[in-house]
């Protein structure tokens, strides 16, 4: 007997058909990944198998079994058995998802009572002894700490411990991962794997990212808009894709290994007429591109990959002027015992039409060093020159602007978005509105935005849209350097590309200098001339980007990108063994733990 | 993803951290250097309380010594009352003579007798000659009776019924408890406590009609007399506290953690009970603390209507008559009732809540 069977599965909000007619099976102790983009309803599905759409007002359709109970006709206790006890899940941001209230031990404590009944002292007893099987230092100590105290891979521990302390047969893993810093993942994969090797359970994988759906399943359902769009073996499926749409997918991914790397869109914004199979699709996914009135009135039209482009950037010399040069910076929040430097001793360098990645894991100084370039925050020590220049005083430097992640918080809900791309305009003393208006209009166009769309707001456009808001925000003042602080790690893979190809064909126009903030390896190769390599604020590794991921000479980049999973699920098994037999594998946990106690 | 809010709070939290640091570095750290900077706060509020109530009285028109008097004294008599009470000293003066009461006590010549106030002194009743600490020590247990029962009645009543329409969200149960708690915000105490008053007392004489008896005389009594106001001043300020409960824990109810614990098959009724409530509870302290603070100020209606003799009609009446001592002695009390409350509000929060740290 299968221990899930789902078949022609539909979930309706309101009019929204978020799952329509959703069919598969699980064996026991397999292994599968729902692999979608955010709204494809794969997460939808993974709530459906506990029964979480009840009393929510969705509507849900077709029969779901999970260790043979009938999900939609369980009573109230049959339901509750089932959740945790057959079926436990793990949610995607680890810190939202445990009570701050409440020490994790005692969480796991109560979970565990709730399906055994045994005694608070012998539940206890139970958290402590699943926390030190999830690999918590520490566990009896530990138990008793408040979430916040946990480091974010540490939370995830927590959370899987939490699933295994019912002893499911089960689990189902909602993006459990993406909140992670690639080597913390990477421990969290490794863990699920050994965990489902050493009890046999099954897995359901929720997750947007196929190099982390390679690492850990068997089978692959690949799902778009509510339906299942290509089902198969993960070697197969991520292989030799047989629709469209999941070749899209992967050919979107951007790739560590480099130049094997798969087509990028050229210009993103050609909609209909790209370069390859999968541009003209991929900009129908980023809704609402302009039609026809493409990015390229340049001559940017043609296309070409983003790889070429830098090649021939170079060989022309247009990689120029020195535009920003720091040395020595350093900068320290915090006074006396609780001082804590984010930025130590930074040194580079960025010219004209070049662009420089730098990526770290979370809390290495990445971003600390962003807002000193661009005159955010001010360094505590170390010099900043831009043009040559002294930066004079304080405040924002002149010629330079930002591009933030978060495209949905860092535009004013209430402006239209013409009137927040016309900010920079004023605030360097524009006053002719007429002028303006023409100029935004114009910038518009130029990032791939429809200028009728002026005074629509925020939130009438999607994630990728928000994000050419953005970028055309920062172009209105004619910086000469940009730095995109993680501009594309909250966008889904196709739209990912298409707005990095958008940089750098305005790079190339332009002869920008752009600074490329990210935590994503792969998005930074893919982008980068040179690339910086940072940890705990220092860089430790910088050069041009071929020779740092060809032949990387700091042991921490060749852990960062030992850790990144790979595509192909024989080299990731193969990786995993690598890192298993690692005697250096870092408690990476251990150490952001006692760094958060230390902050605390 | 995480990589920019994680800086983000990271400098505010150092910032805010560094400001908190040079205090705590001033007092000490902990619990003893909270306290201490409490104090001291208080301390400076109470000071510019005092300063500022002086000036008040000092601007406003009317003529204090006519009024203290009384309306049949001569110009004469208006002279002398003017003279003892040190009306024409100029008001840094008077202000200052306040300040020596409060601090080493005081001195009152009477004519032919010396009256010693002993510090805290803050004055003499312009009316009575009375000590005004003693008159706001005699009218505290009653104010304070009354604001700790009401408080207790309507934190079970209204924390209660928020949960309960928090939990029955949706269904008749919270209709009805919605309606309910909007008649409870839109009614005045006067018009509840009367008609209670006329039917317990009156109409059904469940009731005595409410007459203060203190708790050391007879507890019982106590409570049976005060259980009328107790219960007229509880429905009122339930109300408000149902609906901010109720509001409070449909935002817990919504949060990823109670998904969690609904995804674990664990039971709606702890859930609800144990981890929303929790997490609820921030607001209701916070509101707490001030209405328990300014019940010493402001329950004069309901002391008026049940005749019970406490701060809220003694600062009316003072008010009303110019009596300055008095007046300047009633804020005071409540300012530092108002300061002990927030503090107390402020440990609840840190022993709710481990991740704030009291500084």
């Amino acid at each position: 007997m299968s221990l899930v069977e789902v078949e022609d599965l539909g979930v309706e909000f309101g009019a929204v058909r978020a799952v329509d007619s959703v069919s598969f099976t699980l064996a026991p102790g397999a292994a599968l990944g729902l692999v979608g983009e955010s709204g494809s309803g794969k997460s939808t599905v993974a709530s459906a198998l506990l029964g979480l759409h009840r009393d929510t007002g969705a509507r849900v359709t077709g029969s779901v079994r999970v260790g043979g109970v009938d999900v939609a006709a369980a009573g109230d206790d049959e339901l509750r058995r089932l959740r945790g006890g057959v079926a436990a899940m793990v949610f995607q941001d680890p810190l939202s998802a445990l009570d701050p209230y409440f020490a994790v031990g005692d969480q796991i404590a109560e979970v565990h009572r709730a399906h055994s009944g045994v005694s608070r002292r012998a539940a206890r007893a139970r958290a402590v002894d699943v926390l030190g099987r999830v690999g918590i230092p520490d566990a009896a100590r530990r138990a008793r700490s408040r979430p916040h105290e946990f480091s974010g891979g540490m939370r995830q521990r927590a959370l899987i411990a939490m699933a295994l302390a019912c002893e499911p047969d089960l689990l189902i893993a909602d993006e459990p991962t993406t909140a992670l810093d690639v080597t913390v993942q990477a421990q969290i994969l490794d863990l699920l794997h050994a965990l489902r090797e050493e009890t046999g359970m099954g897995l359901l994988l929720v997750t947007h990212d196929v190099g982390v759906a390679a690492e850990s399943v068997d089978d692959v359902l690949v799902m778009r808009d509510g339906r299942v769009v290509e089902r198969g073996g993960v070697a197969q499926v991520l292989g030799a894709p047989r629709e469209a749409y999941t070749r899209e997918l992967l050919s979107a991914v951007p790739r560590v290994e480099g130049s094997g790397s798969g087509p990028v869109p050229g210009s993103g914004t050609s909609s209909g007429s790209g370069s390859d199979s999968g541009s003209g699709s991929a900009a129908g996914a980023d809704d609402g591109v302009g039609d026809g009135g493409g990015v390229g009135d340049g001559g940017g039209g043609g296309g070409g990959d983003a790889e070429g482009v830098v090649d021939a950037r170079r060989a022309e010399g247009v990689v120029g002027d020195v535009v920003v040069e720091a040395e020595g910076l350093r900068r320290v929040f915090g006074r006396g015992r609780r001082a804590f430097t984010a930025v130590d001793g930074v040194s580079l360098t960025v010219r004209a039409g070049e662009t420089l990645g730098v990526v770290g894991e979370s809390g290495s100084g990445k971003t600390t060093l962003g807002r000193m370039l661009v005159g955010l925050l001010e360094p505590t020590a170390g010099q900043l020159r831009h043009g040559g220049a002294e930066k004079p005083g304080k405040g924002a430097a002149p010629g330079v602007q930002m591009v933030f992640q978060d495209p949905v918080s860092s535009l004013n809900p209430r402006r239209s978005v013409g009137e927040s791309i016309a900010d920079p305009l004023r605030a360097r003393g524009d006053r002719d509105g007429d002028a303006i208006r023409a100029r935004v209009r114009d910038l518009m166009q130029r990032v791939g935005l429809d200028p009728a769309h002026y005074d629509r707001y925020p939130h009438e456009f999607s994630g990728g849209q928000r994000q050419r808001v953005g970028i055309a925000r920062a172009l209105a003042a004619e910086p000469r350097l940009i730095v995109c602080d993680e501009p594309v790690s909250a966008l889904d893979v196709t739209t990912q590309a298409q707005v990095t190809a958008l940089l750098a064909e305005l790079q190339r126009e332009l002869g920008l200098a752009l600074v490329f903030v990210a935590h994503d390896l792969a998005v930074v190769r893919q982008v980068s001339d040179r690339v910086a390599v940072m940890r705990n604020g220092r860089i430790v590794e910088q050069g041009p980007v071929d020779e740092v991921y060809g032949a990387p000479q700091d042991p921490y980049t060749r852990q960062l990108l030992a850790a990144v999973p790979a595509l192909d699920p024989a080299v990731a098994a193969e990786r995993r063994a690598a890192r298993a037999a690692g005697a250096h594998a870092v408690r990476e946990d251990g150490g952001a733990a006692g760094k958060e106690l230390a902050a605390a | 993803m995480t990589a920019t809010a994680t800086a983000t709070t990271t400098s505010a939290a150092a910032r805010s951290r560094g400001g908190a640091a040079a205090l705590g570095g001033l007092l000490g750290g902990g619990f003893t250097g909270f306290v201490l900077r409490r104090v001291l706060g208080a301390v400076v509020t109470l000071f510019v309380l005092s300063v500022v109530i002086y000036a008040v009285f000092y601007v406003a028109p009317g003529d204090v010594a006519q009024i203290t008097c009384g309306p049949r004294c001569s110009p004469a008599q208006v002279q002398q009352v003017s003279e003892q009470l040190k009306l024409d000293d100029p008001i840094h003066v008077r202000y200052l003579d306040f300040l020596r009461g409060v601090l080493v006590g005081h001195d009152y010549s009477t004519g032919t007798s010396v009256l010693h106030c002993d510090a805290p002194c803050l004055g003499l009743s312009y009316q009575t000659d009375q000590q005004v600490t003693e008159l706001i020590l005699n009218k505290v247990p009653v104010t304070a009776s009354l604001a700790i029962g009401a408080m207790v009645l309507w934190l079970i009543l209204g924390v209660g019924t928020g949960v309960l329409s928090a939990w029955r969200r949706g269904r008749p149960t919270e209709r009805v408890l919605t309606a309910l708690t909007l008649a409870g915000t839109a009614t005045p105490v006067f018009v509840i406590g009367l008609l209670l008053m006329i039917l317990v007392c009156g109409k059904l004489q469940w009731l005595p009609f409410p007459q203060y008896v203190p708790f050391t005389d007879d507890p019982q009594q106590w409570a049976w007399n005060l259980l009328l106001p107790w219960v007229s001043l509880a429905l009122i300020e339930a109300a408000k506290y149902a609906r901010l409960t109720r509001s409070s824990m449909l935002e817990t109810l919504a949060e990823d953690h109670v998904r969690t614990f609904r995804a674990y098959g664990v039971r709606e009724r702890s859930i609800v009970g144990r981890h929303a409530l929790r997490g609820a509870l921030a607001p209701v302290i916070a509101l707490s603390a001030n209405d328990f603070g300014s019940m010493f100020g402001g329950a004069l209606l309901t002391e008026t209507l049940f005749g019970l003799p406490g701060l809220g009609r003694e600062l009316v009446q003072a008010v009303r008559v110019v009596d300055l001592p008095v007046v300047v002695g009633m804020v005071l009390v409540t300012g530092f009732f108002v300061v002990l409350a927030n503090a107390v509000a402020d440990v609840l929060y840190a022993v709710a809540d481990r991740r704030v740290v009291l500084s």
